[in-house]
């Protein structure tokens, strides 16, 4: 139904909170937003207007002032640090991450810290090859602290201008996965000054309100700069950034839009929320 | 750490505690709680529309019938009417008499398809079979090492191909074969993750199923998937004559209201749920455990 001259009354509002839900928004953030709309809109009739206000209120609450740039360390090496939950991106990610820095000129290095998964820094070699970064690998099933702190020597040793390293994907309830990650973020803090300068959170846009209590604990475990959306050329409309947004934060710096090396762009707050109302 | 759902929802059901009738009222307030609590828990919109009606409607035909303590009656009517729609857990596999039962895995990136392909192939040792794994993955980097990784750990045989010059549905054709001629009784397909929207690599897993044949095809559905899993496990469905679903990632404290979802949109029994990333981790499903968990009870 169209929005036009419709009273903005409790079934305007419901169908605004269907919209939301279904793109992943959530019920929290959906209701802050509507009593928004409601408080600026009681009792007047619906126009474009009041699609352009709300439209207008979660671009200015996604927008990053920093939007796609990432960190750089006044002396190199620049380390960022990737986590996340199983099978969310992360190593993709990196891979394009590493490409479009190389691109712009740098050099890279990756650290290949998931020891854990079964071929894990085989995926990761393989991009690296391809994206022509050098890597730090350990053996399957050695520490990743130690593999970050080999890692880290490189870096300083080569003065790469940017060492990105790879952790394996952990729920963030497993506890003492967490405590490993906060290890690998610990060491590189202590090797390197001003290290992690970026630890990003690699979240799937077709999660839903998981994601909330994923970017809560991973902040507080390994204090998160920033989130990479993956996997938004689907149908999911990864609406839950907005609610992570508000609870925490925590900015979106990257989206993924595909499995190829150059499927990543610098988020775009704008062209998001018109998306997650078409 | 737990969000306040859990409180909000006893809260709201306490509300129930009214002493004698329930009220059109008092009714709408808890249920709306309900409602609130399902769609926290990711179940699809409009399939938690549907079932806020189916309920409203059982709640305002047995209140009318007995008054006492309603709010259990509320309660039960919700979790029973969740229960029901989840369907029996069967972690039932069919084999075949003659020649190898072939599993087909297929889903989105990055859902757990290999990790499955590996906790089925170590349940069918378990079950006294004789499993052998197919890397028809030819896209992921390294998803044949990963593989092959698990396949040591289990010490099973896995079929794998150069994958140059070939393509997925010959490695399968080839790795059933293979399986005969190594007297293997069970053969499991990992395949390639793949968005629901990708229409040349949907056709690929149609051809795979009309090619290969497999007896039995699983749809590997990640337990954190919000309101988009109706669109993928449909279109899933559509593709392929599903006729299971194995939920992962059901370990951290994700509510799984995809399961729900899941289940309404294409009809078959979820079959088995992954609780971790370790072989072992491999458990039947049970809609009592889900359906406390959708709820945060
Ligand atoms: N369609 C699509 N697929 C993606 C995107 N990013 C990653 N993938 C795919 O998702 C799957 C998982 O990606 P990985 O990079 O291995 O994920 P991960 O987080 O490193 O996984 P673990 O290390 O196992 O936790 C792979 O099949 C990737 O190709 C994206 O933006 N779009
Ligand atoms: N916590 C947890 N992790 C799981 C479970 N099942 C799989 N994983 C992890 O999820 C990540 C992705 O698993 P994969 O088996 O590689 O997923 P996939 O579907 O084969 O991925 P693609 O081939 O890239 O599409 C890995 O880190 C696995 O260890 C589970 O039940 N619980
Ligand atoms: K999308
Ligand atoms: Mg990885
Ligand atoms: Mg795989």
């Amino acid at each position: 139904r169209s929005w036009f001259g419709r009273k903005v009354d409790q079934d305007f509002l419901d169908e605004l909170e269907a919209k939301l839900i279904r793109a992943d928004v959530g019920v929290k953030a959906t209701q802050i937003l509507i009593d928004r709309v409601r408080e600026a809109y009681a009792d007047k009739t619906a126009d474009e207007d009041l699609l352009a206000f709300l439209k207008a209120e979660m671009k200015a609450l996604l927008q990053d002032p920093q939007a796609g740039a990432l960190a750089k360390a006044p002396t190199n090496p620049t380390v960022i640090l990737i986590a996340g939950v199983n099978g969310s991106g992360k190593t993709t990610s990196i891979a394009k991450l590493a490409q479009r820095l190389k691109d712009q000129g740098n050099s890279i290095l990756l650290g290949a810290c998931d020891t854990f998964r079964a071929a894990a820094a085989d995926q990761l070699a393989i991009w690296a090859e391809r994206s022509g970064a050098d890597m730090v690998r350990g053996n399957a099933g050695a520490d990743p602290a130690s593999v970050a702190h080999d890692a880290c020597d490189r870096a300083l040793a080569r003065k790469v201008d940017y060492l990105i390293v790879d952790t394996a994907g952990r729920l963030h309830t497993q506890t003492h996965l967490m405590r490993e990650l906060e290890k690998v973020r610990g060491i590189i803090s202590r090797k390197i000054e001003g290290a992690p300068h970026e630890s990003l959170l690699v979240l799937d846009a077709t999660n839903g309100q998981n994601a909330i209590q994923q970017a809560r604990i991973f902040s507080k475990s390994i204090a998160c700069s920033g989130v990479i959306l993956t996997k938004l050329d689907g149908t999911a409309k990864g609406g839950v950034v907005v609610a992570v947004r508000q609870q925490t934060d925590l900015p979106v710096k990257f989206v993924g839009v595909g499995e190829g090396i150059d499927d990543l762009q610098p988020f775009d707050p704008d062209a998001f929320v018109e998306s997650l109302f078409s | 750490m737990f969000d306040d759902i859990q409180h909000r929802l006893s809260d709201a059901l306490g509300r129930f505690k009214v002493r004698g009738k329930l009220t059109e009222a008092n009714m709408q307030e808890g249920l709306r709680a309900v409602r609130t609590a399902l769609l926290e828990a990711d179940v699809n919109y409009e399939v938690v529309q549907r079932f806020m009606k189916r309920v409203t409607e059982k709640a305002a035909g047995q209140a009318l019938i007995k008054s006492v303590r309603p709010d259990q009656q509320i309660v039960k009517i919700v979790h029973d009417e969740l229960i029901e729609l989840m369907g029996e857990g069967d972690p039932h596999i069919r084999f075949e008499k003659a020649g190898p039962t072939v599993i087909m895995l297929c889903g989105l990136q990055g859902s757990g398809k290999t990790t499955t392909c590996g906790k089925l192939a170590r349940r069918m040792l378990g079950l006294g079979r004789k499993p052998l794994m197919v890397a028809a993955d030819l896209q992921r980097p390294a998803a044949i090492e990963q593989l092959k990784v698990l396949g040591q750990q289990l010490d099973i045989p896995v079929h794998a191909e150069d994958p140059e010059g070939t393509d997925p549905v010959e490695v399968c054709r080839r790795g059933v074969s293979q399986a005969e001629k190594l007297g293997r009784d069970t053969v499991i397909l990992d395949t390639a993750g793949r968005l629901h929207v990708d229409d040349e690599l949907m056709d690929q897993l149609k051809k795979i199923e009309k090619k290969v044949r497999p007896h039995q095809v699983y749809f590997v559905c990640d337990a954190l998937t919000g309101q988009d899993a109706v669109a993928s496990a449909g279109a899933f469905n559509a593709a392929l004559e599903l006729d299971g679903v194995i939920m992962t990632k059901l370990d951290g404290d994700a509510r799984g209201g995809a399961a729900l979802s899941v289940r309404q949109v294409t009809g078959v029994p979820i079959k088995f749920v992954g609780m971790g990333e370790k072989l072992e981790r491999l458990d039947p499903f049970d809609p009592q455990r889900i359906v406390g968990q959708m709820l945060g009870m």
